[in-house]
């Protein structure tokens, strides 16, 4: 069904992809179906398999899940910045701005990502060169996407450290990145990823390297630059609080697949899918003093060796006959709400043993991108 | 950036001054008698034993002799040759310019070819690119200088007839030792004479430039990997640069700090006589004085020009460093 992409944008074979119709004018990002695996040494890991999720324009959405899951390589498939090879973009479309991306040659991805597309990324210690002054990584990602001069280049990326509240914001330009404290740095990213006023701002766990103290501050920078400028935020955590905090919906992933969609208030006020309603009751300020912390028992599977079924059944409390051999689909439970769980659907489309000639387990059909 | 200049440059004091004590100690610990029968040797009689000792005043107590020895190197004073009684500065500044050129001529073909190796398999690591770089790198390490040389010599010089393998100017022309820079004296004369001055480095520096060609292109290949994965080169592609930029800017300025060391270490060890390259191509410069002047017994010489070479090693090292904080903004401030 599918032809190969170039994912080096070098031959026009990504002229050939079919793709399907692109999503309605007010949706900034699709994602459909994504599945983005690492060959490695020791076998094939399907670290994102099988993944959906939309996002409005200036809509911010908190992708969850704990370490593993496959959300920040979610993201990084989102943004192209996944390495070809070991990596490979198996299946999916990303729709961005009305354009299926997964297609573009990587010319044109180089036009929208910094620009209409940016990211900030979790370690601010590490994601600033050091070798070059925070003005001059600012003034350079300016300078890649407009027509501009290197000093209109750089009072831009002065303009850009003042509005992210760095006091004295002309000399801190001239500093070293090593000069500057974590939560400054996360500030000169968040001033970089937002200087090209892009459309879309994904924030890879934003706050997990900083101080406790610090994460509210940096927290409270993300949302409100974002009302400012009306961006779309894809917060990338493992952190609820953040969520509640932060985004209007949510989307919790578990084991390269999402399992449950909603506003943040409805998912983790009445969580349908039973891992998000252990997440929750893992909350420690949950439990009262003196008794036991709940947990979800048992580890993530083994990336190599994914349950047949539901991936979640080998540590779901409320696990019943289909979970074993059926993995469960995204189904819509409320008005925008999704989850994958055999118990919200009805008996009559839970598949049975006698379906097992049909499986609905994920069963590599398609390669798409080349190795 | 001076007071780290002014620092480094106290560092190098104690540094000579124990290596001036470890010279001065060294001739007086010899076997075979005291220092004037080691610098004597085989020529030893005892009316030459006294003459030596007396005007080398040998006979004074040690910390005499110490703080003579230190106050003539301080006037650049570095003694004589017992055997044919030159100053060992003045064939110092003979010699030493052939050496400088051969190890310049030896640094451009390293680092001109050893670089772009380097990131040409680093940027495709484990591909049979680099697998060739790897077998070409390893035959660099490997061969002997003098096999290298001899075949070089024999190919281009003997068989071919391509270029000269002996000596640094064709002894034939006119031309005037100003600088004992051959290519400068070339130019200096004319006629084009720089063409005979760089036809003769080009072999030499071959044979000498392929160790520090292959090492070049070690440390290269591995900084640039490990630089490629750093977490700012991502920031960097997720900015919409140019693979270009991102490869030429974010990677290289960080991937050529260790690449810097090393090649000042190369050149500090280049400097210091390239002894067997030198012998092979009839090179006249400090690294075949060096080697006579231990085969004959040369102590004065030898004492000299090993606290020559310390200099010059930390000279150079000093030059790497100032340039290592010049590329790296975090050494530069602390």
């Amino acid at each position: 069904m599918s032809t190969v992409v170039d994912l080096n944008g070098e031959s026009p074979a990504a002229e050939g992809r079919t793709v399907g119709p692109p999503p309605a004018a007010d949706v900034l990002l699709e994602v459909r179906g994504l599945k983005t695996y690492f060959h490695v040494m020791d076998g094939t890991v399907a670290a994102v398999d099988g993944v959906d999720f939309q996002l409005k324009r200036g809509e911010t959405l908190g992708l969850v899940g704990e370490s593993g899951c496959g959300k920040s390589v979610t993201s990084l498939t989102i943004m192209r910045l996944v390495d070809i090879p070991p990596g490979e973009i198996v299946a999916g479309e990303v729709w961005f701005d009305g354009r299926e991306i997964l297609s573009l040659p990587m010319a044109e991805m180089r036009k929208i990502r910094g620009a209409d597309m940016s990211m900030i990324f979790q370690e601010p210690m590490t994601s600033l060169n050091p070798v070059f002054t925070v003005g001059n990584q600012i003034a350079e990602a300016v300078k890649a996407h407009r027509p501009v001069s290197n000093r209109e280049a750089w009072n831009r990326g002065v303009e850009m450290l003042a509005a992210v509240g760095i006091p004295a914001p002309e000399r801190r330009a001239k500093q070293y990145p090593h000069e500057l404290s974590g939560g400054m740095r996360q500030r000169v990213m968040i001033a970089m990823a937002l200087s090209c006023d892009p459309k879309l701002v994904i924030a890879d766990e934003p706050t997990t390297a900083l101080d406790v103290t610090i994460q509210a501050q940096i927290l409270e920078l993300i949302k409100a630059m974002q009302e400012r400028t009306g961006a779309a935020l894809l917060l990338i955590t493992h952190d609820l609080a953040v969520v509640a905090e932060t985004v209007q919906r949510m989307a919790v992933m578990y084991a390269g697949k999402i399992v449950e969609t909603g506003t943040a208030e409805d998912v983790l006020l009445d969580p349908k899918h039973p891992y998000t309603q252990g997440l929750i009751t893992s909350i420690p300020s949950n439990v009262p003093r003196g008794q036991r912390l709940n947990v979800i028992r048992g580890t993530v599977p083994n990336p190599f060796r994914m349950p047949a079924g539901c991936r979640f059944e080998p540590r779901c409390p409320l696990v019943f006959e289909p979970c074993r051999d059926f993995d469960p689909p995204l189904r819509t439970t409320d008005l925008d709400r999704r989850a994958a769980c055999w118990l919200h659907y009805p008996p009559s489309e839970r598949p049975t043993v006698s379906d097992v000639a049909v499986p609905s387990a994920p069963v590599r059909t398609e390669r798409v991108g080349k190795r | 950036m001076a007071r780290f200049i002014v620092r480094r440059l106290l560092v190098a004091i104690p540094v000579l001054f124990g290596l001036s004590v470890i010279l001065f100690l060294f001739l007086r610990l010899l076997p075979g008698g005291g220092p004037a029968e080691a610098i004597l040797g085989q020529h030893a009689t005892p009316q030459l034993v006294a003459q030596i000792t007396a005007t080398e005043g040998l006979d004074k107590p040690l910390y005499v002799q110490y703080l003579n020895y230190v106050g003539r190197l301080l006037h650049g004073d570095f003694g004589a040759s017992f055997i044919d009684g030159r100053e060992v500065a003045a064939t110092f500044l003979i010699k030493f310019p052939a050496t400088v050129e051969l190890t310049i001529g030896a640094l451009i073909f390293a680092v001109g070819l050893g670089i772009p190796l380097g990131r040409l398999a680093a940027r495709h690591p484990n591909s049979w690119i680099d697998g060739i770089v790897t077998v070409i790198s390893l035959f660099g390490i490997s061969i002997p200088v003098f096999v290298l040389g001899y075949t070089l010599a024999f190919i281009f010089g003997v068989e071919l007839h391509w270029l000269p393998t002996f000596g640094q100017l064709d002894p034939r022309l006119p031309i005037n030792p100003v600088t004992h820079f051959a290519i400068i004296d070339a130019i200096l004369a004319g006629h084009w004479y720089v063409i005979d001055a760089v036809a003769h480095l080009i072999l030499p520096s071959i044979a000498l430039g392929t160790i520090p060609l292959a090492v070049f292109t070690r440390i290269t290949r591995a900084s640039v990997i490990e630089v490629s994965n750093e977490d700012y080169v991502r920031t960097a592609r997720a900015k919409g640069l140019t693979d270009r930029r991102v490869n030429d800017r974010h990677i290289m300025r960080n991937a050529w700090l260790p690449v810097t060391t090393v090649i000042g270490l190369e050149t500090g060890a280049l400097l210091a006589g390239a002894v067997l390259t030198e012998t092979v191509f009839s090179w006249n410069g400090v690294g075949s004085w060096v080697v006579s002047s231990i085969q004959n017994h040369d102590y004065i010489v030898v004492q000299s020009l090993i606290l020559i070479f310390a200099t010059i090693f930390l000279t150079v090292n000093l030059i790497v460093d100032v340039g290592y904080a010049f590329l790296n903004p975090r050494i530069r401030y602390s």
